[in-house]
């Protein structure tokens, strides 16, 4: 008979080690994987991967800014995680923001000076995201609708719309494209610092790191989150507004998400389109149960993800494989991180069944 | 007993849940024809030794063996084979089923199912035994009590001969408990082997033929029930020699004025189905108010609706700062009634889940209360960590540091936690409910004494109980509620328990 009892605490330390250790299984695991389905050997494909990452200081720099922006949204679902509030709609927050900055460097990017433009597209981008994940906030406030269908949902308008201003703003008529935004005068587009315009957005995603980290632990208002996703009753009992913390939560998601739309738009694609959010909405929610929620652990997670994700486009061109290999690996190393978790918990033993012994 | 075969012989039984040791090499014979007391502790392990008998838990070592056969109980399945039953406290009806339905519900008989047969089968089980059932019955149309002998009913329907019963009187009145009693012993005298978990010594006398007492895990003696006293169980129990006798000082006379006066409350749930109607009474300054009633008749509405949580239908709960100024408290939330500078501690009856935070550890849980204070956005950990280990030294809470998460806790501890934060605000009215539930008996009388300190210091106590004894030896004066109506307030010094429990079941009695 098998039986799974609950184990004693692990020391943090020994934690540590069988995590990375079972890191390292997961990488032989996926090394035999691709030696028998491909017949490559694996140190080769593995070495790609790594170049594909690190080759060059641009590859390095633009995983760099892809890990910055995949943390950013991150960050953002993470409050509202903390308050088990299920936001899947970080793809349409995202898109609400890119929408708004977008607009902005369109109709004004030839009225007002830079400086002040890139003030109101950063009000517009907040407020956009924000005002998407108030919307299903509100509904779950009030009448206490189900938060994951809703959020999910307002991405895919959120999707249409962006279609629709795509049509409008198209350059030049009947291409379907926006192109690039303001390309002779930048207007709008984030600067450079030190001639690197990856820089910004990476020094950006640290400061929204650290200061997530302490809203959500040293706050009050980071506490009164955390109580509300614990026992909404307890909150209720000590007097916090259950309603208000939500929707004050919910603006705070949605913000970072617009604010990362913003990024996208004005700091690196300088267009816009109804893919630029690029699935991250739903990647992200993937790297902050992975960090378990916290902020902090999230740069791994977000890194890890971003590296296999670029190291799988890399495999994929050098060695003509199907893009959807690098998902199978991927896949297989969370399968291997997740279930970890288990066995740091629990033990399985077994016992004869005749002799009615459980032996130890 | 002795020459015959034991039902359920356990040798050397262990079983640890991470680092906790729930049973060590525990040893015991259970016989048939005899209840049988399972007494402890909370953490004393009488729930996971029972829960290995019945399947839920699988032992780390030691053996089982039934009827001197050795067995190996590895689901609630095997445990039934075995002819093995368990009333939990929390029961496992469906509630649109009848009582029949409910019997039957699972079992997998060959040939044509018959439910005109299996409710024959189940008055004939009535009939023998003396249950009081009738097998058409909805169980959503049923009482606690009902429901619990549905749950008997079942087991031996099944053919159970060997029953575990987890505090089978937490839920019922007095007058039901003596019908389960007389129930129990039926089925003692059919050959039956019963086994009775409960923390109320005064039902271990009344009932059992044999004790057998458990602490931190380990078999610790048995006696006979008829040649023991409650005091000598209670030693056993506890380690070492206590006293029984709660305290009642005589309230302080000369600054006694109403604290809170409640007039014509009544409050309905959110089915709109009345839960408290017309209800009147007062609350003194340094007073315990004991509130009576079966679980479930307004108890909780009213103790909510006090505390600002509960709207209201109608009526008022005015609050009297002194003899001059008087606040209306209905219409407030907690906050509010907090800035009007009321301290009203209250400590509910679901500690986890409303009380306190399961999942933080004892400094954050202190915060609760007082997270607000101060202008900094950040929140301040300093006073919260000194109050936490103020309330584990003070209340010897046993934890391995303040910053462990309060589930991890044991009941007793855990409502140390949540009573010592709510008395440290200086509450001018402590609200109670079920303060003592499943807490043992040194823990309970902590409790007692820091309500009792609480009225010496002026403090307006309302008690919201379950145990008549405690009740009756407690409280100033108790009121009594039934089905949401105030059936009366009566003297706790002089009133006794069989006119309580009348109260609680029908409306009418005294008035003091």
């Amino acid at each position: 008979m098998v039986h799974i009892v609950k184990r004693k605490e692990m020391p943090f330390a020994q934690t540590v080690a069988v995590r990375l250790g079972i890191i390292g299984i997961a990488l032989v695991v996926c090394g035999v994987i691709t030696a028998l389905m491909t017949g490559l050997n694996p140190i080769d494909v593995y070495g790609t991967m790594f170049k594909g990452s690190f080759g060059s200081p641009r590859k390095v720099w633009i995983l760099l800014q892809e890990v910055a922006i995949l943390l950013c949204v991150s960050l953002a679902l993470t409050p509202a995680f903390r308050m088990k509030f299920w936001n899947l709609g970080g793809e349409g927050q995202v898109l609400a923001g890119a929408l708004a900055s977008a607009a902005c460097m369109i109709t004004l990017g030839d009225k007002v000076p830079g400086v002040l433009l890139i003030l109101i597209m950063l009000v517009a981008a907040l407020a956009a995201g924000a005002v998407w994940a108030a919307i299903p906030a509100l509904f779950k406030a009030r009448w206490d609708t189900n938060e994951t269908l809703f959020t999910l949902m307002m991405n895919y308008v959120a999707t249409q719309i962006v279609a629709y201003f795509v049509i409008v703003w198209e350059v030049p008529k009947g291409s379907g494209n926006i192109g690039i935004i303001n390309q002779s005068t930048e207007a709008g587009w984030l600067p450079k610092i030190a001639n690197n315009k990856y820089m910004l957005i990476v020094i950006l995603a640290v400061l929204l790191t650290a200061a997530m980290y302490v809203y959500l632990n040293y706050s009050k208002q980071g506490y009164e989150i955390s109580v509300v996703g614990e026992s909404p009753s307890t909150a209720r009992y000590v007097g916090i507004k259950v309603n208000k913390v939500i929707v004050r939560t919910l603006l705070i998601s949605g913000a970072i998400c617009g604010f990362t739309g913003l990024l996208l738009v004005s700091g690196s694609a300088h267009t816009l389109t109804t893919t630029i959010a690029g699935g991250r909405g739903f990647t992200a929610v993937m790297v902050a149960w992975l960090a378990k929620f916290n902020p902090l652990v999230m740069i791994g997670s977000s890194a890890l993800l971003e590296f296999m994700e670029s190291g799988a486009g890399e495999i994929s061109t050098i060695y003509g494989l199907n893009q959807s290999f690098g998902a199978i690996l991927t896949g297989i190393i969370l399968f291997f991180i997740i279930g970890t978790e288990f066995f740091l918990t629990y033990r399985v033993v077994f016992s004869k069944k005749k002799e009615g012994v459980a032996n130890v | 007993m002795g020459q015959e075969q034991p039902a359920v012989r356990l040798r050397n039984i262990s079983k640890s849940f991470g680092p906790v040791q729930a049973n060590s090499n525990v040893s015991l014979d259970i016989n048939r024809g005899e209840i049988l007391a399972l007494l402890g502790e909370n953490g004393s392990g009488k729930t996971t030794l029972m829960n290995m008998l019945s399947g839920i838990y699988f032992p780390d070592s030691g053996t089982i063996e039934i009827d001197g056969q050795p067995a190996s109980i590895g689901s609630p399945k095997d445990a039934f084979g075995y002819g093995i039953g368990m009333i939990h406290q929390h029961f496992k009806l469906v509630n649109v089923f009848t009582a029949t339905e409910n019997i039957v519900l699972g079992l997998q008989d060959k040939g044509k199912f018959d439910l005109a047969a299996a409710a024959d089968k189940v008055r004939s089980i009535c009939d023998t035994y003396g249950f009081d059932v009738d097998p058409q019955q909805k169980v959503y149309d049923m009482s606690v009590s009902q429901k619990q002998t549905v749950e008997i009913v079942k087991l031996l329907y099944r053919g159970a001969e060997i029953l575990i019963l987890d505090e089978p009187t937490a839920v019922l009145t007095p007058q039901e408990t003596d019908k389960l009693f007389a129930v129990l012993r039926n089925m003692r005298d059919d050959g039956k082997a019963i086994i009775i978990i409960t923390h109320k010594l005064n039902e271990v006398k009344d009932i059992s033929d044999r004790v057998v007492v458990l602490r931190k895990g380990e078999y610790v003696g048995e006696m006979v029930t008829a040649e023991a006293t409650t005091q000598e169980m209670t030693n056993m129990m506890v380690g070492h020699q206590v006293t029984l006798n709660i305290d009642r000082p005589d309230p302080e006379m000369k600054y006694r004025m109403e604290r809170i006066r409640v007039s014509h409350l009544t409050v309905k749930n959110r089915e709109g189905i009345t839960k408290l109607d017309d209800v009147s009474f007062s609350a003194f300054t340094g007073e315990i108010l004991g509130i009576a009633g079966i679980s479930g008749s307004g108890q909780k509405e009213l103790l909510e609706a006090i505390a600002g949580l509960q709207p209201v239908e109608s009526g008022s709960i005015e609050y009297n700062v002194d003899d001059n100024v008087t606040e209306q408290l209905i219409g407030m939330d907690p906050l509010k009634i907090q800035d009007m500078g009321v301290v009203l501690s209250f400590v509910p009856e679901d500690r986890l889940g409303m009380g306190l935070v399961a999942n933080m550890d004892l400094t954050d849980n202190m915060m609760l209360r007082s997270f607000r204070s101060g202008f900094s956005p950040l929140a301040d950990r300093k006073q919260p960590k000194h109050l936490a280990q103020l309330v584990v030294d003070e209340l010897e809470v046993d934890t391995p540091s303040i910053s462990t998460q309060v589930s991890k806790l044991s009941g007793g501890n855990v409502q140390k936690v949540l009573v010592g934060r709510e008395i440290a605000a200086a509450p001018t009215v402590l609200l109670s409910a079920y303060a003592v539930r499943g807490l043992d008996v040194n823990s309970s009388y902590l409790i007692y004494d820091l309500l009792n300190r609480q009225k010496g210091n002026g403090v307006a106590v309302v008690y919201v109980g379950e145990d008549l004894d405690v009740l009756l030896e407690l409280c100033d004066r108790i009121l009594v509620l039934c089905g949401g109506k105030v059936s009366g307030i009566v003297d706790g010094r002089t009133t006794t328990k069989n006119e309580v429990g009348l109260m609680m079941t029908k409306l009418g009695g005294g008035e003091a």
